[in-house]
């Protein structure tokens, strides 16, 4: 299997207040299709912007990063915003769902952006929340969920859209250790049987041991 | 689901602060409405002013009367078809509330002049034979039950005494823009009693209405008119109806001005209003914008969430705002004195106007927050603590 993330020489600088803060020096990184690697450092080691970076969520101030043969920091904004709809699933540490919709609804959202049926829909959404345990809680709504479910909840919306990879930012960080198990054996399963590629972001070692390959990133540069 | 159900959803997040914006915005509508019923009721004379008629008045004062036999010498102005006069009778009543205009008109020519007071042909003969008869308008039939043959008794103020006139006709206002609570009397009655009782203000005139041919001769036929009575002791002045209309609301023109400033000043609290609701509401949005933006949601969305949501409240505020305004106006007429204003009425315009504003007010009330959520890069919003 060939790299489908390449990250070559990308350096980050935010600019903040006039003062120029770089955050990623100059760092190169390959990911084999179907791995599941943690990036793993201390806070401000700059790992959640190199997944921001890989996501395509914000552009990298040199370098380039090329997903399945796109450099993605060439495209605009649009193509950009597409091309996270078509390829990538998020996870986020606070779970970010949407409150005023149900779980089904919150699982949904990203498919409002294809052209698929309305049944069409309901079919991946239904697979989806199952494949994650939820299908008895698709009418339920973000707050009458724990904060496993509602994580869980989550992962289907990454999946629904059976994105190429799954970036993953600190999924168990608002969890307690049995819900966080739950969602590491589900990412661990997305790897295994999906054959999805999964780019996870922790502090937590425990979490870093359920995938495959770890990196540490350490001021920047990684180590 | 399609983005609209979101947009609902997102309406009726807090749901007690949507109620409240909704009820604010409904409350400046009806502010708004009531004000421009009002200005629309006080400039109501001005719309039902016919272009064909000039009004002759003594120049000095609206107040001080024109000899009678003016008249005459008026009629033989070209371009002039016909001349009638009246004066101001007014008195009371019952009591000083029943506010309706008493005029003592000139029965042989008044109707001719004035053909948006529809009177049949029996009622009008019936008039012109009874000295003591008066012709009131439907609105006023209507609301105080006059009938032909009621007596109307009336204690006079600018012409003292107790009078009685014989209902002997109702008349129907032509269209919406004209009068229908006005009582007149005859001129020639109320003069045999001023030769009796006031001979020194026997044959005056409050006010000559000439109906001319050709309102584009207006403006010469008026010079002509005033230079006939030049250096006399009663000098006069002609206008055009509409300009001695509006030579009325000057009096009351900065009262006006204020009402109509303050019915668009309400506009711009509404907008305030809506806008800081759809501000707090974007702002506590700003994490879920950067997560739909992460999902591939564009700019067009998330308009569509903002603008929308903004659009919804204005509208169902001003929709309920515009609901309530008609029984509130009705009932405000009930409480100002009867007749002040003859026409009260919503106007299209004002509903026009009041829903414009809805849609315009939805649409900038969003523009702030829209702007800042488009703004705000995908990591700025996952950053931000709300």
């Amino acid at each position: 299997m060939g790299s489908i993330i390449r990250v070559n020489n990308v350096a980050k600088v935010y600019r903040k207040d006039n003062f120029d803060i770089p955050v990623l020096h100059n760092l190169s990184l390959e990911v084999e299709e179907g791995e599941f690697m943690a990036l793993m450092g201390p806070s401000g080691s700059g790992k959640t912007t190199l997944l921001n970076l890989i996501a395509g969520i914000d552009r990298p101030t040199t370098g380039e990063i090329i997903i399945a043969g796109i450099d993605i920091a060439t495209l605009s904004e649009s193509a950009l915003a597409k091309w996270r709809a078509d390829n990538i699933g998020f996870v986020f540490q606070f779970y970010n769902l949407i409150p005023v919709l149900t779980a089904f609804e919150n699982v949904e959202l990203p498919l409002l952006l294809s052209p698929l049926s309305k049944g069409e829909r309901k079919i991946h959404v239904e697979t989806a929340l199952k494949l994650v345990g939820l299908e008895d809680r698709m009418y339920h709504y973000p707050k009458q969920l724990s904060g496993g479910q509602e994580q869980r909840v989550a992962i289907a919306r990454a999946i629904v859209t059976d994105p190429l990879i799954i970036v993953a930012d600190e999924p168990t960080g608002d969890l307690d250790r049995n819900s966080a198990e739950e969602v590491l054996l589900l990412l661990d399963r997305l790897n295994r049987e999906f054959n999805k590629t999964i780019l996870m972001v922790t502090h937590d070692p425990y979490a870093a041991g359920k995938a495959k390959i770890s990196r540490h990133l350490e001021k920047g540069d990684l180590v | 689901m399609k983005i609209f159900k979101l947009v609902f959803k997102n309406t009726l997040r807090h749901k007690l602060r949507t109620f409240l914006t909704i009820i604010g915005i409904a409350i400046a509508v009806i502010a708004f409405g009531l004000l421009r019923t009002v200005v629309t009721a006080w400039y109501a004379g001005v719309d039902a002013s016919a272009a064909n008629r000039l009004i002759t008045r003594q120049a000095i004062s609206f107040i001080f009367p024109l000899p009678y036999y003016y008249k005459e010498r008026i009629s033989q102005v070209p371009g002039i078809e016909i001349v009638t006069y009246a004066n101001w009778f007014q008195g009371v009543y019952k009591d000083k509330n029943q506010f309706f205009t008493r005029m003592a008109v000139d029965a042989e020519t008044f109707f001719d002049v004035y053909p948006e007071f529809k009177l049949p042909k029996e009622a009008l003969d019936a008039f012109k034979k009874e000295r003591r008869g008066c012709i009131v308008g439907r609105d006023i039939a209507k609301q105080y039950g006059f009938k032909v043959g009621d007596i109307i008794p009336i204690e006079g103020d600018i012409y003292p005494g107790n009078w009685e006139f014989i209902v002997k006709g109702i008349y129907t206002p032509r269209d919406k823009t004209t009068d229908g609570t006005q009582m007149l009397i005859h001129w020639d009655y109320l003069n045999e009693k001023m030769e009796q009782d006031w001979p020194g203000r026997a044959n005056e005139v409050g006010w000559y209405i000439s109906k001319i041919k050709d309102p584009a001769m207006a403006g010469g036929i008026s010079k002509q008119i005033d230079n006939l009575f030049a250096n006399s002791s009663a000098e006069t002045k002609t206008e055009d109806e509409r300009s001695f209309q509006q030579s009325f609301m000057a009096s009351v023109s900065a009262i006006i001005t204020a009402m109509n400033l303050i019915s668009f000043v309400i506009i711009g609290i509404i907008m305030l209003v809506l806008g800081n609701t759809m501000i707090m509401s974007a702002r506590e949005r700003t994490r879920e914008y950067a997560v739909m933006k992460t999902l591939g949601f564009s700019a067009k969305h998330l308009t569509s969430l903002i603008m929308g949501e903004s659009f919804i409240i204005s509208c169902i505020g001003s929709g309920i705002g515009i609901a309530l305004l008609f029984p509130i106006v009705s009932g405000f007429e009930m409480l100002i004195p009867k007749g002040y204003f003859p026409i009260f009425r919503i106007e299209p315009i004002t509903v026009v106007f009041a829903v414009m504003a809805a849609i315009i007010i939805g649409i900038i009330a969003s523009l702030f927050p829209l702007h800042k959520a488009l703004r705000t890069t995908i990591v700025e919003g996952f950053r931000h603590v709300g």
